[in-house]
């Protein structure tokens, strides 16, 4: 294999694993493609490349001019991603970043050098876009590339996931993968049902909004942008809510078979495991599943090895998706 | 017949304060509009003027969304969880 010329070079072209020993139905597979294998070490790395590109594209960003500033709000993952990309070419990255996210997600952005500004972690995820909304519109010199509403997150996974899904298991007709932005969702889910109408879609999310202290009301609450302009709930065929406890219990599972992922890859495997009981006994199906991260980031919540009412509380308050 | 509602913290003052609450119905739209009339603080919370769900609600039989479901004609029967939760951003 010939040397690469940058790190940006290894996101995208991820493995997937096969797991069909956890699933609940004998006539379901069960294939895991493993995003964690990114270079930042998650699934965002793609979109974070093809945000940051697309600026570059429209002269919104300038490769090579100083002192270029971009601000981002993000629970953790995409902020790595852009802070990895950002290094790499030379941007500087703010990120706004709840306060309750694990203490390893604010070391990798710090070690890539992006500067975090602290989001209340009462408001959870919410309270970070609108923070950075406010810094944004306060600082128009910023670059704002706005994760939830650019089209180039989930052209990031029309062009390279969905593609790549295709590619390794064009017998796919269930498609599974975690609700933040909607973006892996929106291009995965486009890209599959361009290629076959009959493949079906589910989304998994954290109850998230059950116990955020910070909501006044449900006015206060946020869909993607990206999520209503380009159809999401015409695209999507089922949304269903994966617990905290339930994600840990699949997180460890998922050990049983060599699998060291992130809890919200337990929770997407959780909601395959559902997706696979309600497939009619005698019909063979094949559901892919996305692990957005594998589990480092998450040793410090104790998520494999300490009591699990004792970690199904830590997670409650914690973001992980 | 009666299902448990478990409601997210937001919408638990106009709820006395509790977390679960078991309320008549066969329908989601049932048991929304039960809900409503035992805590009508909740009506302009959960519901648009025209009775449909409000855009920022999300509403689950058993961890499913009504919404990719029957919305509020998804049947409930004894037994089922149904859960409110507010939209919330990720990533």
């Amino acid at each position: 294999m010939p040397p690469y010329a940058s790190i940006l070079d290894l996101i995208g072209n991820t493995p997937m694993v096969e797991v069909s020993q956890l699933s609940p139905n004998p006539d379901v597979r069960i294939l895991v493609k493993l995003e964690g294998r990114n270079p930042g070490g998650s699934v965002k790395d793609r979109v974070a490349l093809s945000l940051v590109e697309q600026a570059e594209k429209d002269g919104i960003l300038v490769p090579g001019k100083p002192d270029q500033v971009l601000v981002e709000p993000t629970s953790g993952n995409t902020g790595i991603g852009l802070a990895l990309v950002c290094r790499v070419k030379g941007y500087h990255l703010k990120v706004v970043l709840p306060t309750n996210v694990s203490i390893e997600r604010r070391q990798l952005l710090e070690l890539w050098g992006a500067e975090i500004i602290e989001s209340p972690g009462a408001e959870g995820s919410n309270g970070a876009v609108r923070m950075a909304r406010e810094l944004a519109a306060a600082h128009p010199e910023w670059v704002f590339l706005y994760q939830y509403a650019n089209p180039a997150n989930p052209k990031a996974h029309y062009e390279g996931t969905g593609p790549e899904i295709w590619r390794d298991c064009p017998e796919v007709t269930h498609f599974v993968a975690g609700l933040g932005t909607s973006g892996t969702l929106l291009g995965v889910g486009r890209y599959l049902k361009e290629r076959n109408p009959d493949v079906q879609v589910w989304a998994v999310e954290p109850p998230a909004g059950e116990t955020v202290e910070g909501l006044r009301n449900l006015d206060d609450g946020y869909i993607p942008p990206i999520f209503e302009e380009l159809g999401g709930a015409e695209l999507l065929d089922r949304k269903t809510v994966v617990r905290p406890r339930e994600s840990i219990e699949w997180t460890r599972r998922l050990t049983e078979v060599g699998l060291f992922v992130g809890i919200s890859s337990g929770a997407a495997v959780a909601g395959a495991a559902k997706c696979a009981a309600q497939v009619p006994s005698g019909e063979r199906a094949v559901i892919v599943v996305v692990s957005a991260d594998d589990g480092w980031k998450y040793l410090s919540t104790g998520a494999w090895t300490d009591d699990i009412d004792e970690v199904t509380e830590r997670a409650k308050s914690i973001i992980y998706f | 017949m009666a299902v448990d509602v478990r409601l997210p913290t937001v919408l638990r003052s106009q709820a006395g304060g509790q977390s679960t609450v078991a309320v008549e119905g066969t329908t989601i739209g049932e048991v929304i509009r039960g809900l409503v009339s035992q805590f009508p603080g909740l009506a302009g919370q959960l519901l648009n003027e025209d009775g449909s769900l409000h855009r920022f609600v999300n509403v689950y039989v058993n961890d499913d969304d009504v919404r990719y479901l029957s919305l509020l004609d998804t049947p409930v029967s004894s037994g089922d969880e149904v859960s409110i939760l507010p939209a919330v951003a990720g990533g």
